[in-house]
């Protein structure tokens, strides 16, 4: 008796520390992740209204320093400072990636809750195409889209919409249908509903959860592909700083040892990315425990 | 008159549920229907409600055969039936309150209106307070979400009924006031019901006539 009492308290002690170490690095990593998204985010919209200083501003007898105090991550090969061109870069891009992530978002649930709702041959069809246009490589297609227009933000985020759409089709249909198969869907049908506002009233509310979550992923995706774009010479045009316009300018001093022309754009890539990331993971644990699991970012 | 006539319907084409089962409904009839789990009778009962596209036989209703199921069936046609399912929480929707839940029909043809009127009138008959009108669907027990649903059914004011194993979750209290919630407004209108269930006791008091599922048909081979 004693002993099982024992044993109990040592398995239920054992558990609780595991639990709570489980929820402490839960909450660090949500607390870490909102915290650097503040921090950028709050950089990207207040430092350059606030900081009078001009990020084009060629100095060429300070060319290429290494990161000090007066330039703290150095500057490029014309002496800009990198830390404000960062700053400037990451607006841009942020820009883009949130264009281009809430364009993707709504074209995708129209077509994915279109798709779902109407089902059978409509179903069929749409889905096909959408198998179709995703068996083109992303970049390929957005090289395509791009190269219609001239150079500037709103074909890149064209480009990077366009492209991302399919995901989030694929993931409102396969809710939509879920959903409605449910007797309260056929409740509605027989309650003299139309087909429009069980979609409306019935079906889109209960997929948002999984859009929003979609969308919040999608930021830092196309972030990526506006920089990979850019990178290519195919994104924004050379003298506007975006992330990947900067990695491209640094690609040369690279090679010559000169690190943080380089190293800096892509940390501004990859801390909002972690962030949105964690921020995300934290958020859908909280919609669905259940798939905690899954999770893989 | 509600004709069911040599239907044969499932899911998937090549293994139907049930193969050519006949079964009518004269208006103001209650006609119960036994059967054991999983043998098709939740379908037929779908099919009957114009919910359910059967792949085969024919669905007259007053002699007129319909054609069209689901949203391609005319509004009105689809509005004559009143259908309340087994489980309460499947069957609504989860973000609306009780109140919406109840007047959402009236809404969706374009009677707002008398949303209010007709909320009021059928949660008293139903036995549901204001209070828990203002609830939404989980924040109440089975028994008094099934209450609203019963009431959702009846909103429109349905010529027929279609209860598919409305009682199977609730206690034997809350199983004879919606019967007897039914029995009143089928005596004010006249209304047909189908009660679908495996309660033999009760499809045998409630309804004029009980028929096994059994008698129906040649169940599908498999």
């Amino acid at each position: 008796m004693v002993m099982a009492d024992a044993a109990v308290e040592k398995t239920g002690t054992a558990w609780r520390a595991a639990g709570g170490d489980r929820r402490s690095t839960r909450t660090l990593r949500l607390r870490t992740s909102a915290a650097l998204l503040t921090v950028t985010v709050l950089a990207v919209l207040l430092v350059p209204p606030l900081v009078q200083l001009d990020q084009q501003a060629v100095d060429l007898a300070a060319k290429l320093r290494a990161p000090d105090w007066a330039h703290p991550f150095g500057t490029d090969d014309v002496g800009r400072d990198l830390l404000l061109r960062c700053v400037y870069g990451l607006r841009v891009s942020l820009l883009v990636g949130v264009a281009a992530a809430l364009t993707a978002t709504v074209v995708g649930t129209a077509v994915g809750a279109a798709a779902g709702a109407f089902g059978g041959w409509v179903d069929r069809g749409v889905m096909r195409v959408v198998d179709a246009l995703s068996s083109v490589p992303h970049l390929l297609m957005g090289i395509f889209i791009v190269a219609m227009f001239r150079p500037g933000v709103w074909p890149v985020v064209a480009s990077v919409a366009l492209t991302h759409w399919l995901s989030t089709a694929r993931i409102v249909r396969a809710e939509v249908l879920s959903l409605r198969a449910r007797p309260h869907i056929d409740a509605a049908v027989s309650g003299g509903a139309s087909r429009w506002r069980v979609t409306v009233r019935h079906l889109l509310p209960g997929v948002l959860p999984q859009a929003a979550l979609a969308a919040v992923l999608m930021v830092p995706h196309a972030m990526w592909h506006e920089s990979a774009l850019s990178f290519l010479g195919l994104g924004l045009p050379t003298h506007t700083a975006s992330l990947g316009n900067l990695i491209q300018e640094a690609r040369g001093s690279l090679l010559a040892g000169q690190w943080w022309p380089t190293l800096f754009p892509g940390l501004f890539i990859i801390v909002p990315t972690l962030a949105v990331a964690g921020l995300a993971g934290a958020w859908r644990e909280r919609i669905n425990p259940r798939r905690r699991s899954e999770l893989m970012l | 008159m509600l004709e069911l006539l040599t239907v044969t319907a499932g899911y998937d084409r090549r293994a139907p549920v049930f193969r050519d089962v006949s079964l009518s409904v004269a208006p103001g009839e209650a006609v119960g229907l036994l059967g054991p789990s999983g043998c098709g009778k939740s379908t037929l009962a779908r099919v009957a409600a114009l919910l359910h596209r059967p792949d085969a036989g024919a669905l007259h209703l007053d002699g007129t055969p319909v054609r069209h199921w689901r949203h391609r069936a005319p509004r009105a046609l689809r509005t004559a039936f009143g259908v309340v399912f087994q489980q309460p929480r499947l069957a609504a929707d989860p973000r609306l309150t009780l109140a919406d839940l109840v007047a959402e029909p009236l809404r969706a043809t374009g009677r707002r209106d008398e949303a209010a009127g007709r909320v009021a009138e059928l949660a008293a008959g139903v036995g549901l307070t204001a209070d828990l009108l203002t609830r939404r669907p989980h924040e109440v027990s089975d028994g008094q979400l099934q209450r609203a649903c019963l009431a959702r059914a009846l909103v429109l004011r349905p010529r027929w009924l279609v209860c598919d194993e409305m009682t199977a979750m609730l206690d034997a209290s809350t199983t004879a006031a919606l019967v007897r919630v039914v029995e009143d407004y089928r005596a004010g209108t006249g209304a047909g019901l189908l009660a679908v269930g495996h309660d033999r006791v009760l499809l045998d008091r409630w309804c004029d006539r009980t028929v096994d599922w059994a008698s129906l048909n040649s169940p599908a081979e498999h």
